[in-house]
Formats: structure tokens, C-alpha cells, sequence
């Protein structure tokens, strides 16, 4: 199985979109999930400490 | 003071006749707001060390990579890219490629925003990455128009209404193809890439915001602009 069918099968993006109502906001499942992504990654920017540089020899 | 390439001594150059040409004017101009040191520095704060820096830059690779695909699609056309296999691919990348530009764009823009990135006099450098973040917006939406597929028929029918609404759709119809095609491959992307590149500029004219700290004013940030190479840690 190639890897396009692989992900193909994970994922189906040949129907129609699925939507997330909440009173009058409505937003697709795949807009939502990006918007949560970019968040737990913000989120993970801000905590995760950045690597130092190790200077040989100081 | 200039130096005589024939001989390479140095003599007396006439600086009252090289100062009143423009080109002469231009060039001070341009080394006085950035210096060579400045432009391309190889120290930085070490408060610079953020991964909301990393993610600046990831959006400049990301923009690269969607003006390389595009120019790509551009010469091989819409036969190309609706049909051959290796066209699907490069029509991929370019869509996957703005996914990624915005993606690490509005993560850099939340991160610059609780920054309060604008402060000691960094006002253009935040101005011109909100206005660039809108063209894109802009660029993104013509695209979506572009495809000459169906998902872009349905997008455009949708969109002209609420276009429409707010007057624009006089001279800025989002049904007409050929205006929408022109705005997504010329104008947008040259309105993108020379604003992201003033951003740049800005960002090396006035250094990276320090850190909050207590006391902290507008006035103190601007002091540590005039001194951003510092050691990196």
C-alpha cells in the first residue's frame, strides 16, 4: 500500500465536510482542528525551552 | 575620501559634486538607516533565543516555497496541473505551502502580539506584519478563486454577496476570472513580498523587542533598540 493510500484511508477528503454548530457560530471540522493545532503549537512554543548553543572549549 | 582603483591610493573625492546626485543621496540614506553590520548581524540579543523567532522565519521559507510553486504552475498552466500526476504534486505544495505560510504566521502574530512587539518606536515593524498578514489574506482568497475547478466556482458564488455588500463589487468582481487571476499571480504577491520584506527591514533597522521588565516603558525599550548586538546565549 502506497503512502497516499495509507494517509488516503486515515483521512477521507472525498465527502462532504463535516460542521461543528454552536449556537450561531458554525466552522468546519478541518478549520477547527487547524485552529487547535496552531494553539497546543503556540502554547508548546511559548513553554518548551530553546536549545542553547554549545560553545567548544568555554 | 574615495579610492583610485588604478592606483589604489586614496584620494580626496569631490563630495559636494557626489552629494547633490540622487543616487549619491539614495546610497547615504540607505547605509545610514542600515548599516552592513546591522542588515545582515551575526550577534543578536540573547533574548532573540524564542521559538516565536523560529516561527518568523519559518514564515519567510514558507512564502518562498509558495512563490517558487506558483511560479511553476504559471508556466505550466491549468492542463498541467488538473491532469499530470507530477502536476497535482507541485498544485499540492503550493496549497500546502500557504497552509504552512499562515499556520506559522498567526503563531509568530500571537506570539509578537503578548510581546507588545511594538514598543520603543517599533510601530512600522508590527504595522507592516499585520498589513502583510491581510494581503495574504487577500492573496490566499484569489487563489482559492483561481483553481478553474468547481470548489473555486462555488467560492466565488458565495463570496460576491458579501463582497457586493460593502460596495467593492463594482470594481472588484470576484466572478470575473481573468481581474481575479491577475490579483492573485501580479499584484498580490508583489504587495506580499515587498511588505514581508520591509518587515525584515524593519526588524534590522530597530532590533527585536526586549523582554518586559520591571518598570518596564516605551522609552526603555527604544534605549535597548539602539544596542541590539548583544551576545547570544
Amino acid at each position: 500500500m502506497s503512502l497516499g493510500a495509507l494517509l488516503g484511508a486515515l483521512i477521507n477528503l472525498n465527502g462532504t465536510g463535516r460542521y461543528i454548530h454552536w449556537g450561531f457560530i458554525q466552522i468546519s471540522v478541518a478549520n477547527f482542528v487547524v485552529i487547535v493545532l496552531m494553539v497546543v503549537v503556540f502554547v508548546l512554543a511559548i513553554l518548551l525551552p530553546f536549545p542553547k548553543r554549545k560553545r567548544g572549549g568555554q | 575620501m574615495s579610492v583610485d582603483t588604478r592606483t589604489g591610493t586614496a584620494t580626496e573625492a569631490p563630495a559636494r559634486a557626489e552629494s547633490r546626485q540622487w543616487t549619491a543621496r539614495v546610497r547615504h540614506a540607505a547605509e545610514s538607516a542600515f548599516p552592513p553590520d546591522q542588515l545582515l548581524p551575526d550577534r543578536q540579543p540573547a533574548y532573540m533565543a524564542s521559538w516565536i523567532y523560529v516561527f518568523g522565519v519559518l514564515t519567510v521559507v514558507s512564502l518562498a516555497w509558495v512563490i517558487i510553486t506558483g511560479c511553476i504552475l504559471a508556466i505550466m498552466g491549468p492542463s498541467w496541473w488538473h491532469v499530470s500526476t507530477t502536476g497535482h504534486f507541485v498544485n499540492s505544495l503550493h496549497l500546502w505551502s500557504v497552509e504552512a505560510f499562515f499556520f506559522f504566521m498567526v503563531i509568530h502574530l500571537w506570539g509578537k502580539f503578548f510581546m507588545a512587539a511594538w514598543r520603543g518606536n517599533r510601530r512600522l515593524t508590527w504595522a507592516t506584519g499585520v498589513i502583510s498578514f491581510l494581503v495574504s489574506v487577500g492573496a490566499a482568497f484569489t487563489g482559492y478563486l483561481s483553481q478553474q475547478n468547481f470548489d473555486s466556482q462555488w467560492i466565488s458564488t458565495q463570496a460576491k454577496d458579501g463582497i457586493n455588500s460593502t460596495g467593492a463589487g463594482a470594481v472588484w468582481n470576484v466572478l470575473n476570472f481573468g481581474q481575479m487571476l491577475m490579483w492573485h499571480i501580479v499584484l498580490l504577491p508583489i504587495g506580499v513580498v515587498i511588505i514581508a520584506g520591509l518587515h525584515v527591514l524593519m526588524v534590522r533597522r530597530h532590533g527585536i523587542v526586549p523582554p518586559f521588565a520591571e518598570g518596564d516603558s516605551d522609552a526603555e525599550a527604544a534605549t535597548t533598540a539602539a544596542a541590539p548586538a548583544e551576545g547570544l546565549a
